[in-house]
């Protein structure tokens, strides 16, 4: 009996090893071309040229610069705990840190609720600059509509731009999940940080 | 018992969600909205489908002490195996059903189907019970999905019929999922027995 069990899990686990090797080129291509259609979309431009990515701290960031060189602004890709486990965002900024768009890369939050983030903010957060505006949710005393019944996410979600913002932008400190929900539970509104200028080298843009 | 018995008998009298109450947690889970119910319950009829299959056909080599550990590896193999298939060659569906596709190993049809069928059967009756129970299973979601969604957010299938703002949200929600359960099951059994 234990021979048949161990005869069962070796063949499952060469089933799963050959379907993964695959499949998983595949899956990282398609994963790319996300990546490169998501950085046009949340610019909001498709004649640009997109840098080699830099990292800062856990955060990957895209230098964009349109056809004749100007420096449109950043593409970052941003994670946060949100309800249902990691909640992964790629969020464009014009060069004044205002927000162009954004896409949600990959999040596991609830169907029919937190799930709908990926539609929610797209006419309340854009335009906005997490830099000058308060960049929580109303009922922490913020200016953004959290998603009914979904304020969890929707504090995730918040959290996620605005550390972009907050490290890459503006090269300041990250706040923590933990301090911004203490803060909201203290019921003070989530005060704008003050942030410093930039010191983070910028590299030199791949044609 | 002919094939087409088995196949009715899943879809109306051993209905997974409305008269065996199996798989509850993907059941009041996954129905916020008539497609994702739909979706849920065509992954599973997948997977069920498949395993039924394969646990008749090697029913004989498993010795009885081990036979769950055996189904559970073949469940959660097959399982991890569609995930990753779909992702690499179906993103659009990934997109969609995604996150169903893991909790259908924890749905405890499967198990029970394998246990109390594929176990006792031949592979061609084993692959019947899979369709009439996932059909099954896929109707019961469905329409739980439909009546929540129409009821919390005024459509159905993604068709605003008088919008969001007259919808009750708790029907999304996880009190409505039961409420709308229990009226379904007293449906159910109103129009069966009268058959």
């Amino acid at each position: 009996m234990l021979v048949v069990l161990t005869v069962i899990a070796i063949v499952a686990a060469g089933v799963l090893a050959s379907v993964n090797a695959v499949t998983a080129p595949q899956i990282e291509k398609i994963n790319a071309e996300n990546l490169a259609a998501g950085i046009k979309a949340v610019m909001g431009s498709e004649d640009i040229q997109v840098s080699e990515p830099w990292e800062v701290d856990a955060f990957t960031a895209y230098d964009i610069q349109d056809k004749q060189g100007n420096l449109l602004g950043k593409a970052v890709v941003t994670t946060e705990n949100g309800f249902g486990g990691p909640l992964k965002v790629l969020v464009g900024f014009n060069t004044e840190g205002d927000i162009l768009g954004y896409t949600v890369l990959e999040h596991q939050e609830t169907p029919g609720l937190g799930a709908k983030a990926g539609e929610w903010f797209q006419d309340k957060i854009i335009g906005m600059n997490p830099g000058t505006n308060n960049f929580t949710v109303s009922k922490d005393g913020g200016e953004v509509d959290a998603i009914t019944a979904s304020t969890i996410t929707s504090r995730a979600f918040l959290r996620a731009i605005q550390n972009a913002y907050t490290k890459v932008i503006a090269g300041g400190d990250v706040i923590s999940g933990a301090s911004q929900q203490a803060s909201a539970v203290d019921g003070e509104s989530g005060a704008t940080q003050q942030t410093t200028a930039s010191d983070i080298e910028t590299p030199e843009v791949i044609e | 018992m002919n094939n087409l018995k088995v196949l009715v008998n899943g879809i109306i009298k051993e209905n997974p969600t409305f008269v065996l109450l199996l798989g509850m947690c993907p059941t009041l889970g996954t129905t916020s909205s008539a497609i994702n119910g739909m979706s849920m319950g065509l992954a599973t009829m997948c997977v069920l489908i498949v395993s039924n299959f394969i646990i008749a056909l090697i029913k004989k080599l498993i010795p009885d002490a081990v036979r769950i550990p055996a189904y559970i590896v073949v469940i959660a193999s097959l399982v991890t195996v569609l995930q990753m298939v779909i992702k690499a060659y179906a993103p659009d569906i990934d997109k969609s059903l995604g996150l169903f596709i893991p909790l259908i190993v924890v749905n405890c049809i499967i198990l029970g189907r394998a246990e109390s069928f594929a176990a006792k059967n031949g592979p061609i009756a084993s692959i019947f019970d899979g369709i009439g129970i996932g059909l099954g299973f896929t109707l019961g979601l469905t329409s739980l999905g439909a009546v929540r969604e129409l009821l919390g957010t005024g459509s159905i299938f993604g068709v605003t019929l008088w919008g969001e703002s007259y919808g009750m949200l708790m029907f999304v929600l996880a009190p409505g999922a039961f409420l709308v359960l229990g009226y379904l099951i007293v449906l159910f059994n109103k129009i069966t027995k009268k058959a």
